[in-house]
């Protein structure tokens, strides 16, 4: 059962989805579903092994997980077997895959996102392992782990704010200052565009449609603040409001200096042209920083958060991410399983990943931030000091309606800016359909 | 189910009931039980797995678009009616640009890559030079993984470093071309990937019919003074018949269940502005961290639909045209 336990991953390949997501394939779900739940105890389970779950394919998260599940090992005198699958495939068969035979314990998103699994139980509530780890993290944090009943559902690893990033010595050399208000964003960016840069380094060709979210957020959060904000996401408020239109217009104002061919450019490759010095700005994560292959570079590179528009709301809100873990409804190894939790909720766990990945922030707040570079240091200050932390629009948010009816909204009106009202027009249309029933 | 698998062999084979009357007394029953396990079992097995694996599912999502449900618990699913069938048909923006990009899809497979593909198959029959480098060369996409495909083209329309744009400034013009980022050109940029493997694939299927051709009906064509264009048209192309009808299927087929290069090219999540396609709408609402999956049956039933219209289409003229 162990070795074949690995099935449902290996099920997610593109290849064997096609099949399963074809004419028939629902029906064929439909069938499976009981079988697997039937076939999901977990009997003669290795007690000396816990699966892990990974969705860090790339290089560094991935050898950052490497490290912190071979510490494990040495502390504990259990075997951890890590599934490793691609982040976008692992996000879009989550479902499939938690009613199936899932990996002991997985990487999951905080907020909304592992509140609606919680709420489906396809999870194992964490008070225990919160009585031991509790002390490390912050009254927000807390909230962020706990499902919709109030129980812990989630083990956090680290955070990334996003903000407007870019390079000090660029700036320099053409005598930029960082801007404060949108006024001054929108003409440092004309004048980036005179001086033949694209202004705001932008790619979200293929798969990563889901980066321009980060702008979208930003432009509402500034313009209407953190509560209405929260209560689009949540689908509580109608998208055609004229708050919502507000925010698409300063984003109108925006795309001509967005840079060109953006939809058939990776983010990778966007944050590549703002690292050469063809793009001036880049509206991203932290996460920017696994780009950086040439150290020196990396000391070059700046943010600011992202200018403020509404002066009712300046520039409290922080768009901070939350990475961690979570806990499969039947664990075969349920005891181990909460042992490496306490393990990758504590201080050592955090500082062993930044380590490696220096592109991210600790949670816990006992972690040691002496090795912290001036990019961490300063993320971790911005974070602090924000009045309101959002996650993400896909994790504030029911993630199918973004990723089907948003993200293709938003990506098609980012090609022809100018009928913004047809657009936000097309998305309440089917808001209903995710946020009732 | 044992009494079944007899029945369907009756009425095929007319010489069948003859035989009892030929040699009755030796014969009580027409079939020891040997035979019957053999048909039980030869007849069965498939039958069964037909019904499980095809009509199960095909009904099971028929009757799953009239619901909705999350696809989590069983209990959570509830009968709405038509209401998927009506927002889908009235309220689901990217419904009809999908119908509109299958269609194009069909359209373009069936007037460009497959006639190419006839063409070059009928060329290189001629014994040319090299005919064996060009024929592995054309079919060359057709052995390659999808992905490997995706990956070519992906390279192919970067809009930084791709070939096509390097290609394209080089002839003088700077201008980025956003080729699989633009809504309005990337259903082209796709179709022209995905005839990039039609081609290979009807090359050398009408150039294995073409190897059992008879020269002698050329040669006939030729001595009745019919020119090059002629003998195709009128001797080849007719005689090629069960060859043709093949293609046809195929064609259609391929248009119909066009996903994978779409999907590869899209980055792996789905629909994208301008590449709509029915299968991948289907998978947006059924695949994904809150499916829905009475609305993603709803769909697959109208592509169902639109399946069997074209398949049948095609079973009836085919048919009524042998009966002649």
């Amino acid at each position: 059962m162990t070795q074949q336990s690995r099935n449902p991953l290996a099920a997610r390949d593109p290849g064997r989805r096609r099949v399963v997501g074809g004419l028939f394939g629902l029906g064929a779900a439909a069938l499976a579903a009981p079988l697997l739940t039937a076939c999901g105890g977990g009997a003669g389970a290795d007690p000396k092994t816990v699966t892990f779950g990974s969705n860090g394919a790339d290089a560094t998260p991935k050898s950052a997980y490497a490290a912190l599940t071979k510490a494990f090992g040495q502390d504990s005198g259990l075997k951890v077997k890590t599934n490793t699958v691609d982040h976008d495939t692992f996000q879009k068969s989550i479902s499939t895959y938690l009613q199936g035979t899932p990996d002991d314990v997985f990487t999951w998103f905080a907020g909304y996102r592992m509140q609606y699994f919680a709420k489906k139980k396809l999870c194992t509530p964490l008070d225990d392992v919160w009585d031991k780890i509790g002390a490390g993290f912050s009254d927000a944090t807390k909230q962020l782990s706990r499902g919709e009943d109030g129980k812990y559902y989630f083990v956090p690893l680290y955070n990334y704010p996003w903000a407007v990033f870019y390079r000090k010595s660029l700036f320099k050399e053409r005598g930029y200052q960082v801007p404060q208000k949108w006024s001054e964003f929108v003409a440092l960016a004309k004048r980036m565009k005179r001086d033949g840069l694209s202004p705001i380094a932008s790619g979200y060709g293929g798969g990563d449609s889901w980066s321009i979210l980060g702008a979208f957020d930003y432009l509402n959060l500034r313009t209407n603040g953190y509560d209405f904000h929260m209560s689009l996401m949540r689908g509580k408020v109608s998208w055609t409001d004229p708050r919502t239109v507000a925010a698409l217009d300063h984003w109108r104002e925006l795309t001509p200096y967005y840079q060109q061919g953006a939809g058939g450019r990776s983010w990778q490759d966007a944050a590549q042209s703002l690292l050469d010095k063809k793009s001036g700005m880049a509206v991203i994560g932290l996460f920017l920083g696994q780009q950086i292959t040439d150290e020196a570079i990396r000391s070059d590179i700046d943010f600011f958060p992202f200018p403020e528009i509404d002066s009712a709301h300046g520039q409290d809100a922080v768009e901070a991410p939350t990475d961690g873990f979570m806990l499969s409804r039947r664990p075969k190894n349920a005891d181990g399983a909460k042992k490496f939790l306490e393990f990758l909720g504590g201080a050592h766990a955090e500082e062993l990943y930044m380590g490696v990945d220096p592109s991210n922030l600790a949670v816990n707040q006992q972690a040691n931030t002496g090795s912290y570079n001036a990019l961490q240091k300063k993320s971790a200050d911005l974070i602090a000091s924000a009045k309101h932390i959002s996650q993400f629009a896909d994790r504030d948010s029911d993630p199918g309606f973004i990723s089907t009816v948003v993200l293709p909204g938003l990506t098609e009106w980012l090609g022809h800016p100018d009928d913004g009202s047809g657009t936000l027009k097309k998305i309440e249309s089917q808001r209903s359909r995710f946020f009732t029933a | 189910m044992s009494s079944t698998p007899v029945t369907p062999a009756a009425p095929g084979t007319p010489d069948v009931p003859r035989r009892p009357r030929t040699h009755p007394p030796r014969r009580p029953r027409r079939l020891g039980p040997g035979d019957r396990l053999f048909l039980t079992v030869a007849i069965g097995i498939p039958l069964a797995a037909l019904l499980f694996f095809v009509w199960l599912p095909a009904l099971a999502s028929l009757g799953l678009s009239f619901t909705t449900w999350d696809g989590i618990d069983l209990a959570d699913i509830h009968w709405i009616g038509l209401d998927n069938y009506q927002q889908i048909f009235t309220n689901y923006p990217p419904f009809w640009p999908a119908v509109r990009h299958n269609v194009i899809w069909l359209l373009f497979t069936a007037l460009l890559p497959t006639p190419f593909g006839i063409f070059l198959a009928y060329q290189l029959d001629r014994k040319i030079r090299f005919t064996r480098v060009y024929q592995t060369a054309i079919f060359l996409p057709m052995v390659l993984s999808l992905a490997v495909v995706g990956f070519i083209w992906e390279i192919i329309y970067n809009p930084d470093t791709g070939l096509l744009n390097g290609l394209l400034s080089a002839a003088g013009s700077s201008h980025h071309i956003d080729w699989l980022g633009n809504a309005d050109l990337n259903l082209w940029a796709v179709l022209v990937a995905s005839g990039w493997r039609h081609t290979g694939y009807i090359m050398i299927l009408y150039l294995a019919g073409l190897k059992g051709f008879d020269p002698a009906l050329k040669e006939a064509a030729a001595l009745d003074g019919a020119n090059g264009r002629q003998t195709f048209l009128r001797v080849v192309f007719p005689a090629m018949k069960p060859v043709n009808i093949i293609i046809l299927v195929v064609t259609v087929m391929e248009s119909l269940r066009a996903f994978d290069i779409v999907y590869v090219l899209g980055g792996g999540v789905g629909s994208k502005p301008g590449m709509e396609l029915l299968s991948l709408l289907i998978t947006d609402n059924i695949i994904g961290e809150s499916s829905h999956i009475g609305y993603g049956s709803a769909l697959a039933v109208v592509l169902l639909l639109v399946s069997l219209a074209a398949i049948g289409t095609f079973l009836v003229q085919t048919f009524r045209k042998e009966d002649r």
